[in-house]
């Protein structure tokens, strides 16, 4: 079972994202061949001009999507903590879909069954995270969002002093 | 097809009939599409001499074979043409956002709208379901507030929508079209053709996959744009952005202030790109599919405005600005955000509230006539309440609505004087009298007074030549330039992006090919540009301008640069501007007249419309 804190998921720094859908793009690419944002496994919502983020999903612990199924198509891996979609036993009820807090699971419009980031498995790596101009998008585990997150905090506190040491 | 959906949609909005024409690949290879097939489509949907406002003036909205692929800048681009009510002539205005990729994937190159609806309406188009809705819920609402109430409405956040403000339902004739709330098909008062056929809004949402014909060479090279635009081409728009240009003009005293009775502003440091940036821009954001983001959005934190959000330009800025004589940012960001509210063009609406105060210091209107308005130069509020009363249309709003040579007109007195305009459309933040390239430029461009239909400053503002002096020779340079920012605006790429093409010609050309798999060389594309070009200038022949049209504003060619410095003196003299014409006419291959003749328009595979140019080439041999 992988670690809590070995778990990457693809998370975008809201402060970077510019909202340009560049990872819509370039996942409906990967995954089918054609661009096309409703066939991305990552989304952005721009709130307004100022707010712009890009969301998926984020390999909950105890995920509730797999909890939901009620036909058990989906698990998730044990060695990278993605979900899994049996596309055998999907029938599109989507109640996988109303327990994600956070939209990362969607039906596809055509082959009627549900998907899900993967972190590109086949291609070895996310292929938004190396394609975002940003560099907004970042494969991390929880441990280091929480380590940048620290340091943002702290250097906001000590502005002053970090300009005169520099 | 590839790139292309390969599909034209036609809208009658009287009748609420539609249907679906296929796109040839005949016209696809020699308009490209964005401007260029939009104005093609134009003349072949429409009858000579028609009225801007009649339903029977069709509203082309078209994208380009680039829109709906993750190509930078170039994915999300969209375009409309029309008669323009401020020139009768060429109305092209192009936005980007993510309103044009929608359209593509919806499954349509282009969309003809013809026709009234009886009352106020929006149109919904849901891939192949196209309806016509009631908009009377949505009358007198900003773009972006219909933009939500849609979205609400139709239960889809990620429907794309274009819509107008109240400016356009009332007809102000610098209305235009916005799209993601920020976003405008600005200039030529496109707003209030779509006003006179009572169409609030366009609302689309696609569900088709695009593809590019050669996937695998075409995301190579999507790669190499990407790391192109991380570099010294793009470094001005994705920093300072284009108000960078407030400080360079004023150095060359190229920047028309107070209504062009000054050349530079002495209040510039206050309204720089330095400042506006240090100040106001709270994030820089991009468009879809754009890899290098330009944006910038600016936040008003304290004042008067305060709480004002909008995105700044150093068009816009200049023109409620230095124009005015206003040194006021939070002022000059607010008045862009009520053009905005109201959808209009805020380079025309600054540009006629600085006639509007010439009017006033001149004493050819009065407080009285003004609404009680203190309207000097400078006067920061008033400029703000000048916009507001133009938008609504309130009080002398009305007049002033109509743009400055008709509201020059009405008034009389010598306003005629004081509207700086060309072809009817309002000038932008280039002082012509001391830049002759682009004064040229702007003489001839197709949709009136407009630097982004050549770019032809640049070689005046980088000193690749005399800016001070009118020669031969610079018929040609504007010729060439105009030829690329027609294949720009017919792609539709962002102009923004112009110099990651290193090799132009040979990149756009291989970009095409990749998503198209049209085969084209180089050659072809150049003279499709030109193609382009003569196009325009034959929607402007049939629609009744000529050489005439091809003028400079009032001042340009008579009130002469008084400031100290290195414009001093500089103004453009009909000779001069004579010179010019006879050069650029011939660099084109037309009569001195401005015509296209018979071989030219065979020449470029034009001969369909050798009968707009017949008789007139003629006539003239005989004068």
């Amino acid at each position: 079972m992988v670690k809590i804190h070995e778990k990457k998921f693809v998370s975008a720094d809201p402060e970077k994202c510019v909202g340009c859908q560049v990872c819509e793009y370039i996942c409906s690419l990967t995954k089918g061949k054609a661009f096309n944002p409703l066939k991305s496994r990552i989304r952005v919502i721009r709130m307004n001009q100022l707010v712009n983020l890009a969301v998926t999903c984020r390999l909950c612990e105890d995920p509730p999507c797999v909890a939901a199924c009620p036909r058990d198509a989906l698990t998730q891996s044990e060695e990278t903590g993605v979900i899994q979609v049996d596309e055998d036993k999907c029938n599109g009820c989507g109640w996988c879909i109303e327990a994600c807090d956070y939209g990362a699971i969607m039906l596809h419009p055509e082959n009627k069954v549900v998907y899900v980031c993967d972190l590109c498995k086949e291609q070895g790596e996310p292929q938004c995270v190396k394609w975002c101009p940003e560099e907004a998008l970042d494969l991390v585990t929880s441990d280091v969002l929480a380590q940048k997150a620290r340091i943002t905090a702290v250097k906001k506190l000590f502005q002053e002093a970090l300009k005169t040491t520099k | 097809m590839y790139g292309y959906a390969g599909r034209i949609l036609h809208i009658d909005l009287t009748t609420g009939k539609t249907h679906v024409e296929l796109l040839n690949e005949e016209y696809a290879k020699k308009y490209i599409g964005g401007i260029g097939l939009g104005m093609r489509l134009w003349l072949d949907n429409s009858k000579p001499g028609v009225e801007p406002f009649s339903p029977d003036n069709p509203l082309v909205l078209s994208t380009g074979p680039i829109s709906g692929s993750v190509w930078p800048t170039g994915g999300n681009g969209h375009a409309f043409v029309s008669k323009s009510p401020q020139s009768y002539g060429v109305g092209e205005a192009k936005s980007h956002g993510s309103f044009g990729t929608e359209m593509k994937r919806a499954g349509y190159d282009a969309i003809i709208f013809k026709g009234k609806a009886e009352k106020l309406a929006y149109v919904w188009i849901d891939d192949d379901s196209v309806q016509i809705l009631d908009a009377s819920h949505l009358a007198g609402k900003s773009p972006a507030d219909t933009e939500e109430a849609i979205r609400e409405e139709l239960g889809d956040y990620y429907i794309r929508v274009a819509a107008i403000g109240s400016a356009g339902e009332k007809l102000v004739r610098i209305a235009c079209i916005i799209n993601d709330k920020t976003r405008a098909a600005g200039r030529t008062g496109l707003g209030a053709v779509m006003g006179s056929k009572n169409l609030k809004a366009i609302a689309v949402r696609g569900t088709r996959d695009i593809m590019a014909a050669k996937p695998d060479e075409f995301m190579e090279y999507v790669k190499e744009f990407h790391e192109r635009m991380k570099g010294p081409a793009t470094q001005k728009y994705r920093t300072l952005g284009t108000p960078e240009n407030v400080l360079v003009h004023n150095s060359l005293s190229c920047m028309p202030t107070r209504n062009y009775n000054n050349s530079r502003f002495d209040s510039a440091e206050k309204v720089s790109g330095e400042s506006l940036n240090e100040r106001f821009v709270a994030k820089i954001i991009g468009c879809s599919s754009c890899a290098m983001r330009c944006e910038h959005m600016c936040v008003v934190a304290e004042g008067p405005y305060k709480g004002t959000m909008t995105r700044m330009e150093y068009e816009t800025l200049w023109a409620m600005g230095p124009y005015c004589g206003v040194d006021r940012l939070d002022a000059i960001i607010k008045g862009m955000d009520l053009c905005n509210y109201y959808g209009i063009d805020a380079i025309s609406a600054g540009v006629i509230a600085g006639f509007a105060m010439d009017c006033y210091e001149q004493g050819i209107l009065t407080q009285e006539d003004l609404g009680g308005i203190d309207a000097r130069f400078g006067n920061a509020e008033a400029m703000v309440k000048l916009i507001e009363m133009i938008g609504k249309r309130e009080g002398i709003g009305d007049i002033l609505a109509e743009g400055v040579k008709i509201a020059g007109e009405k008034i009389g007195k010598g306003a005629e004087k004081l509207g700086q305009h060309i072809k009817g459309v309002e000038v932008t933040g280039y002082d012509l009298r001391a830049l002759k390239t682009a004064a040229l430029g702007f003489a001839v461009s197709f949709r009136g007074a407009d630097h982004n239909r050549h770019g032809a400053y640049a070689f005046d503002v980088k000193g690749k030549v005399n800016r001070l002096v009118a020669e031969k020779g610079r018929g040609k340079l504007v010729k060439d330039m105009e030829d690329v920012y027609n294949l720009i605006d017919s792609f539709i790429v962002c102009k923004f992006s112009r110099g990651t093409y290193y090799k132009e010609l040979e990149d756009m050309t291989k970009l095409y090919t990749l998503v198209t798999g049209i085969e084209m060389t180089p050659e072809e594309l150049k003279k499709t540009g030109e193609r382009i070009n003569n196009v325009a200038r034959l929607f402007n022949i049939r629609e009744g301008l000529t050489r005439k049209d091809d003028t400079l504003p009032y001042k340009v060619m008579h009130q002469p640069i008084t400031d100290e410095g290195p414009s001093k003196g500089a103004y453009v003299s009909q000779e001069e501007l004579d010179l010019l014409l006879d050069d650029y006419y011939a660099s084109r291959g037309w009569t001195r007249e401005g015509i296209p003749t018979v071989e030219k328009l065979e020449e470029l595979g034009m001969d369909d419309l050798i009968p707009i140019v017949e008789g007139k080439t003629a006539r003239q041999m005989e004068e």
